[in-house]
């Protein structure tokens, strides 16, 4: 057994009535390893990861943590995991320092600790603030600093900044990238922003309807998708057939009725001036030019037709 | 009509409505079988039965001589003579009187635990009527009699009679209805102060995230007995006091067996608090399955008044309701000065009932 690997699920299998929530999914995690779960709403990431968390059985399969079946090892199953769900309502009339520490005590933790991850996660402001008088981020950072208060091996977070502004986001994603730099902590996340999984995580994985449809890193993916950077722009007047052929060394593509072309940007660095010259040669003078990457959202686009922010029927 | 506005909230509101069948049963299902139930009970037939104690009975003076003439003698439990008036009335249906000659130890006994709400003290052949003037029933039941009295009796001598107020510490209706209030306060506190809070936050996702650290599940509910009996015991102090210097009420048994059956009483409810919100997360049903709890023993546990006069066959079964208990050796000991052998039975049934509802709650408990 390869000591690097905390979680390795085979074969996982979880149905509700009406839906095949997980339909035969093999997962692992390495130590220190950023992991995205990256799916619309309704992909079965949540399921997934609450059968890691032992709070759902799965229908088949089988998950081992540190090589122990997890149904063996309950009780230490909760020393190495740090988790937060979609959705925590605290007690409202208790305080972010109270509650803290309230959790604290599960891990018979110090008050240090409680201040260390207050201090983790900004809440220091706002320790003697009830729960229920928190913002939205303000909530996700305290769900945060309680899943943080036993050192975690291994951080479960399902979609920590669904709902939450950009600048909100940005903070969670701080303290996140603050807790890599340490390199103790593995991290699974659970998002429907394919920024956020870029940003935070090593290695990205697809998911779409209870299957894993792909992983890897950001470019990896996007190389085994074929994807590569392009740049749209329009001219004054037409772009001629002759240009089009692809005997210039350009894939380039015109469409004469929205008035908008299309060229392909396999290395930006040679591809961009041989296109401003080629429209200059011809007397085409640029209105407008726009270079684009490739994102996660148009390669889930290619694989299933609908984008990350659809809801799976 | 579909376009409008109210029509389409209202719709929406009833859609909710019919798609949660739990608290279709708990809204709709369960008042009507409580209605059912409660109905069957206690107005199927119409018949009422009051007692009413005679002390210092003495017979062959002119009441004795007037029951002898007019009531039916009839034996009571312990095979001692009463006297009974049979009414017939088409409207009221069949009341029953029976007129029990009792030494006035018993009397007060019964007084004291609502048996009797009427005393006649027969003395030198006189009819002098005790009882509370603060409680209606006692009063209805004074001008009954006195009208069954005086119905077959020509100079109607027993229509002038003397009224005495009870005025002994532990007979009048105040004393009654303190330990009755002490009982149903630990109860409520614990099926709505507990169960609530519980189901409140399964609902929230509280329970579950606490459940996934290394926490003990049990602790977690130890925790919320431990702070609701200790404010169950902060109220019904307060109530006490307040009771003590407003209307001088006293307790006349053991403090300890009063601490002892409050603590029963109090593990009983927690346990049973437990039980009944070990598994949903919605709160109307929540409600309905609280309510079902509570409501049938507010009606028959006889915090308010008497369960003595609800139908034989039911008292058994009213007895064995954990208010009932509660309310009973409570009453025992701070009106009739029991110590805890005295209420040492109920003590334990009471312990019990809250260990057991609690293991068995914890067992079905749904965490997440």
């Amino acid at each position: 057994m390869d000591n690097n690997i905390l979680i390795q699920a085979k074969g996982l299998y979880k149905h509700f009535k009406n839906v095949k929530a997980v339909n035969g999914i093999d997962f692992s995690l390495s130590k220190g390893e950023y992991v995205a779960l990256l799916g619309p709403n309704g992909a079965g990431k949540t399921t997934l990861v609450e059968m890691i968390e032992g709070i759902r059985t799965p229908d088949k399969g089988e998950i081992l943590v540190k090589g122990h079946p997890l149904s063996e090892i309950k009780s230490a199953l909760y020393n190495l995991l740090g988790i937060s769900f979609q959705e925590t309502r605290f007690l409202e009339k208790v305080t972010v320092e109270e509650t803290i520490r309230l959790f604290a005590s599960f891990y018979h933790q110090p008050d240090e600790k409680s201040e260390r991850v207050m201090t983790l996660t900004g809440l220091n402001e706002k320790r003697k603030s009830y729960t229920k008088n928190l913002s939205g981020g303000q909530r996700q950072r305290l769900a945060l600093a309680i899943s943080l208060l036993n050192d975690p091996e291994i951080l479960i977070l399902d979609e920590p900044t669904t709902g939450l502004d950009p600048t909100a986001r940005r903070e969670i994603w701080d303290i996140l990238l603050k807790l890599k730099e340490g390199k103790n902590t593995s991290l699974i996340l659970t998002t429907h922003y394919m920024e956020e999984a870029t940003q935070l995580c090593d290695r990205i994985v697809i998911m779409d309807k209870g299957l894993f449809l792909a992983e890897g890193t950001f470019d990896e993916l996007l190389k085994r998708m074929n994807l590569h950077d392009s740049a749209t722009f329009s001219v004054e007047g037409d772009v001629p057939e002759s240009l089009l052929s692809g005997e210039n060394g350009l894939k380039l593509e015109w469409d004469a009725e929205a008035r908008r072309g299309w060229c392909e940007m396999k290395n930006v660095a040679t591809e961009m001036p041989r296109l401003f010259s080629l429209l200059e040669k011809n007397n085409l003078t640029l209105t407008d030019f726009e270079h684009k990457r490739p994102t996660l959202d148009d390669l889930f686009l290619i694989m299933t037709g609908r984008r990350l922010t659809e809801e799976t029927d | 009509m579909r376009k409008n506005e109210l029509w389409q909230l209202i719709l929406v509101h009833f859609r909710e409505l019919l798609r949660e069948p739990g608290v279709l049963f708990w809204g709709i299902g369960f008042p009507i079988l409580m209605a059912w139930g409660l109905g069957i009970a206690f107005t199927g037939n119409k018949e009422t039965r009051k007692d009413i104690a005679i002390v210092n009975y003495t017979p062959g003076g002119s009441l004795s001589n007037y029951m002898a003439e007019h009531a039916s003698k009839e034996k009571d439990k312990s095979g001692k003579e009463i006297f009974v008036f049979t009414i017939n009335d088409p409207v009221f249906g069949k009341n029953i009187f029976r007129l029990m000659p009792v030494d006035s130890v018993t009397a007060t006994l019964g007084v004291k635990r609502g048996i009797f709400e009427l005393m006649i003290d027969n003395s030198n052949d006189s009819t002098v009527f005790h009882l509370d003037p603060a409680n209606s029933e006692a009063r209805l039941l004074q001008l009954q009699i006195a009208t069954v009295l005086d119905k077959n009796h020509s100079d109607k001598s027993f229509s002038e009679i003397k009224t005495v107020p009870l005025e002994v510490k532990g007979t009048r209706y105040i004393d009654f209805l303190v330990p009755g209030l002490l009982a149903m306060n630990v109860m409520m506190a614990c099926l709505w102060g507990m169960s609530w809070t519980i189901i409140e936050r399964r609902k929230g996702n509280m329970l579950r995230r606490m459940v996934v650290t290394p926490v003990h599940r049990r602790n977690i509910l130890m925790g919320l007995m431990t702070a609701r009996i200790t404010m169950n015991f902060v109220e019904a102090l307060l109530l006490m006091i307040f009771a003590w210097i407003y209307f001088d009420t006293a307790i006349q048994g053991s403090i300890a067996a009063l601490l002892l059956v409050f603590v029963a009483g109090n593990i009983a409810f927690t346990g049973i608090a437990i039980l009944i919100s070990s598994r949903t997360a919605n709160t109307e049903i929540g409600n309905g399955i609280i309510n079902f709890v509570n409501m049938p023993m507010m009606i028959l546990s006889g915090i308010f008044f008497s369960y003595h006069n609800f139908p034989e066959w039911s008292l058994p079964v009213i007895q064995a309701l954990p208010l009932t208990m509660l309310a009973d050796s409570m009453r025992s000991i701070i009106n009739e000065g029991a110590g805890i052998l005295a209420v040492l039975d109920k003590t334990i049934i009471l312990t019990l009932t809250g260990v057991v509802t609690f293991v068995v709650g914890l067992k079905m408990f749904k965490w997440y």
